[in-house]
């Protein structure tokens, strides 16, 4: 091993725990990789003695946002693949636990996904179960199977606002981040 | 008419549809890899079974997690079951949360207020 390598592998290690940061993947995300993740975190949390509320949410966040990059993301220089690629990071601080992902979009839906996000922080509790309800029971499903409903879930379940950021690849392809925060106190939904 | 008996993995919930013995029942965690594929024998089977539906229906619902794509497949098996109260039959949803579960209890109502079906909201003791 180089000694650059040997710093890479310890600096990484240290940054994981000085954030806090309990899981990190690039890959392929596919069903096998979502069950064995919300797994992985479930059982840390456990560990954690965290209560079933807050375990629930973070399943929930979690599964949203990764079947979002499964069925969504963009797989340039990946063609063969069947599923999306992306990263995922969990990652706790005093008040939160964080499910951030990352996934390349092209940059024509880009419009199309900050205004949707915009739409789901703009409402409050009472607000997005209506939106919920009515995307329930008006959308189709999609090709895909989302029908618009992950953002909204991911508020809901989360109780907070949605933080994102598109960073420019190329002149085609834009990075996808997103961030959802789980309050470690249940406040039961965002008010 | 056949039954349908599934049994439950750690993304499917067990589903048992037995029109002889009157159990309709969804028990466990919905997030199919395909949830056109899951679902779609089932609402086969209530097309069926709409045609000639028993006097009661009582659907019981007791899922611990719902992901958007399958609310979404739940909707269209309510809106199936709509048709049989237009038949002038009865139907009931049992939609079961446990008492730690706001989130599962505000699913339940969410459907409520969008499908023309009585509900029973019925909390349980949650494990642990």
């Amino acid at each position: 091993m180089s000694n650059n390598f040997i710093d890479f592998v310890f600096k990484f290690f240290t940054d994981l725990r000085d954030n806090s940061i309990s899981l990190v993947y690039d890959g392929e995300i596919n069903h096998n990789v979502i069950r064995a993740f919300t797994e992985l975190t479930n059982n840390e949390l456990e560990l954690k003695d965290e209560s079933n509320p807050i375990k629930k949410k973070v399943f929930n966040v979690m599964v949203e946002s990764l079947q979002n990059i499964s069925k969504h993301a963009e797989r340039i220089d990946y063609d063969k693949q069947k599923y999306g690629r992306g990263i995922i990071l969990i990652s706790e601080n005093n008040n939160y636990y964080n499910v951030t992902t990352g996934n390349i979009i092209k940059k024509e839906n880009k419009k199309n996904i900050s205004e949707n996000i915009d739409v789901v922080n703009s409402k409050n509790k009472e607000e997005l179960r209506e939106l919920f309800k009515t995307r329930l029971s008006t959308g189709r499903l999609s090709e895909k199977g989302g029908a618009g409903l992950g953002f909204i879930d991911i508020a809901k379940k989360s109780g907070n606002s949605l933080e994102y950021h598109f960073e420019k690849i190329d002149d085609e392809y834009y990075f996808f981040i997103l961030n959802s925060q789980i309050s470690k106190i249940s406040n039961h939904g965002k008010n | 008419m056949e039954k349908i008996n599934i049994k439950e993995t750690d993304t499917t919930p067990v589903v048992i549809l037995d029109k002889e013995n009157g159990v309709f029942r969804f028990e466990g965690k919905t997030l199919p890899e395909n949830v056109a594929f899951f679902y779609q024998p089932i609402i086969d089977w209530f097309n069926e079974y709409i045609k000639d539906p028993n006097p009661e229906t009582i659907l019981v619902l007791k899922l611990e997690y719902i992901n958007t794509a399958s609310s979404k497949a739940l909707f269209s098996l309510f809106i199936k079951l709509e048709e049989i109260i237009a038949k002038g039959l009865d139907v009931k949803i049992k939609w079961y949360y446990a008492d730690d579960d706001e989130d599962m209890k505000d699913v339940g109502e969410e459907y409520e207020d969008v499908i023309k079906l009585p509900f029973e909201h019925i909390e349980f003791e949650a494990e642990d």
